[in-house]
């Protein structure tokens, strides 16, 4: 298909994703609240924007992210690569597989991926900064920011690593939950809320679709596997694992705050006392 | 000082424009040094990768101004008015329905979709043949993809609403948390294996450039407005639903869907 036409039939696709909040919007201010629309003209031209960036994006995106997601996915699970740490034709016709740890160009990848974009992600910065305000200098936004970031790395590279090993998704995703659950039983309360929308915040819009991409490819390279049942799943794992290391790392902060605290002689009864009502309450 | 006319324009332009770079930057850094250090050999299709790249760049610019002159000057207002009116139903139904508007613009929702209903139409072909409504030629755009977008969105928008009662209500966010997790797990034996990494994933999708500004505007004005609340505490949370019913919507979805 040509290019432009593909941008055409791409750009009515996004009309029909941006009606309905413009319907929403329509709705409520002129129905409910009754208000006029203040600067309209700049609304109407602000509207025209996000329809064309919407079909630029997604353009942009079967042309570059998808095909580079593949791309790697390829590269890095080519047989002569995984087995000689060269990339070139895999002369050996056998289909066999490598075992697991030689794909450790693999994992390194995903990490590095999920790691940078989460360090870099806006979003994540505008939050770590409340999140240091919020807890009165106890938690540090660039400590905070890299615990997220070693979280979703750890995401990624633990999604590539179980789908190279061919683990069933829901064990390790009901695994991860229980942990999830036990810290949050554990860490301090005002740091759960924050936790939880970390994992949603640091995955972007441009992150998503290159680790789909990666994890779809890897479905391809990698014999018996299914792209429908083993290809998704990384990003699962990409927003739940901030969670435990941002709620390990505010379980950390509080212990060591509280340690210096009993240094200076305070009784460890009443902080435990504390820390019970605290969850209780 | 301000700046006027054209230079104005373009100095708005700059400024998403870098926004959007830095988000692609570690990936262009993490894909050179394996490219240059690791396999030591040029990627394929270079050519077509960078204007794709640069179109994803101007695009996501495009978006972010068009979202900043239009959308969340309103959505953040109405947002704030709804909060402080006190009108419960009226301030219910617009979460709902902020929540499944913005889901269905969100463009990471819609890439990943779009590829699931790809797999899903190599998966099952017949499908396509035996749907009396694919004589239209786009029914493949019209298929599972809207129906998982809309699943999510209805999701979102029932997330919105368990958000604002949990504000309103001030329950403690983990207990709701922990339950839904607990209804994940429960779920997922009894949903088909094609739909469970989808669901899983939906979680994570949701939450990006459009839904978490104006959700974390609405969760922040109701905080703020409702004494006894902290906005920064409680203003949170919003996005943590928004990437838990999701999951729970499609894994619903695979149960029912054929």
């Amino acid at each position: 298909m040509k290019p432009l036409e593909t941008f055409a039939i791409t750009l009515l696709g996004t009309l029909r994703d941006v009606l309905p909040i413009c319907v929403v919007i329509a709705f409520f201010q002129f129905v409910v609240l009754r208000r006029r629309i203040a600067n309209l003209r700049s609304v109407l031209v602000g509207l025209g924007a996000v329809v064309l960036g919407l079909a630029l994006f997604l353009v942009g995106l079967n042309m570059a992210l998808f095909p580079l997601g593949s791309a790697m996915a390829t590269q890095l699970t080519s047989p002569a690569f995984v087995s000689s740490g060269k990339v070139g034709s895999a002369e050996d016709g056998e289909r066999q597989m490598p075992p697991w740890y030689r794909y450790y160009w693999t994992y390194l990848f995903a990490f590095a991926v999920g790691a940078g974009t989460a360090f870099a992600e806006p979003a994540l910065i505008a939050v770590a900064l409340k999140a240091q305000e919020v807890s009165g200098g106890t938690i540090q936004a660039w400590v905070l920011r890299i615990a997220v970031a070693l979280g979703v790395g750890c995401g990624v590279a633990v999604g590539s690593l179980r789908l190279i090993l061919g683990i069933p998704l829901p064990y390790l995703i009901a695994s991860s939950y229980f942990i999830v659950m036990l810290q949050v039983r554990y860490a301090p309360k005002q740091i759960i809320p924050l936790a939880f929308d970390t994992g949603g915040v640091s995955t972007s819009t441009v992150t998503v679709p290159l680790i789909a991409a990666l994890g779809l490819g890897l479905t391809e390279q990698i014999p018996n596997r299914d792209p429908l049942v083993d290809g998704f799943g990384m990003i699962a794992f990409a927003v739940l694992f901030p969670m435990i290391t941002v709620m390990g790392y505010a379980q950390i902060a509080t212990w060591r705050s509280r340690k210096s605290l009993q240094d200076q002689g305070s009784a460890e009864t009443t902080t435990k006392r504390k820390r019970f009502s605290k969850f209780w309450r | 000082m301000k700046i006027k006319g054209h230079g104005r324009f373009l100095f708005l332009l700059i400024q998403p424009l870098w926004t959007s770079a830095r988000d692609l930057l570690p990936i262009i850094a993490v894909i050179g040094f394996f490219q240059l250090v690791v396999f030591r050999q040029a990627l394929p299709n270079l050519g077509s990768i960078l204007v794709g790249l640069a179109c994803v760049v101007l695009g996501l610019s495009l978006f972010l101004i068009g979202l900043e002159k239009g959308l969340f000057p309103i959505g953040k207002t109405m947002a704030a008015d709804f909060a402080q009116k006190g009108n419960v139903f009226w301030l219910v139904a617009f979460a709902f329905a902020l929540g499944v508007g913005t889901t269905f613009a969100e463009p990471a929702l819609i890439a990943i979709a779009d590829r699931a209903e790809e797999l899903h139409a190599m998966r099952y072909p017949s499908e396509l043949v035996s749907d009396p409504e694919s004589t239209n030629a786009n029914s493949s755009k019209l298929g599972f993809s809207l129906v998982l977008r809309t699943t999510v969105a209805i999701s979102v928008g029932v997330a919105l609403i368990l958000g604002v009662v949990r504000i309103l209500k001030g329950w403690p966010i983990q207990y709701v948390i922990i339950a839904g997790y607990f209804l994940v797990i429960l779920l997922t034996p009894f949903v088909p294996k094609e739909f469970v990494a989808i669901a899983y994933d939906s979680g994570g999708v949701t939450t990006s450039t459009i839904t978490v500004p104006l959700t974390t505007a609405l969760g922040v004005g109701l905080a703020s407005s409702i004494r006894g609340r902290n906005p920064l505490l409680d203003g949170f949370g919003l996005i943590a639903f928004a990437s838990l019913t999701p999951i729970l919507f499609v894994l619903i979805l695979g149960i029912f869907y054929r």
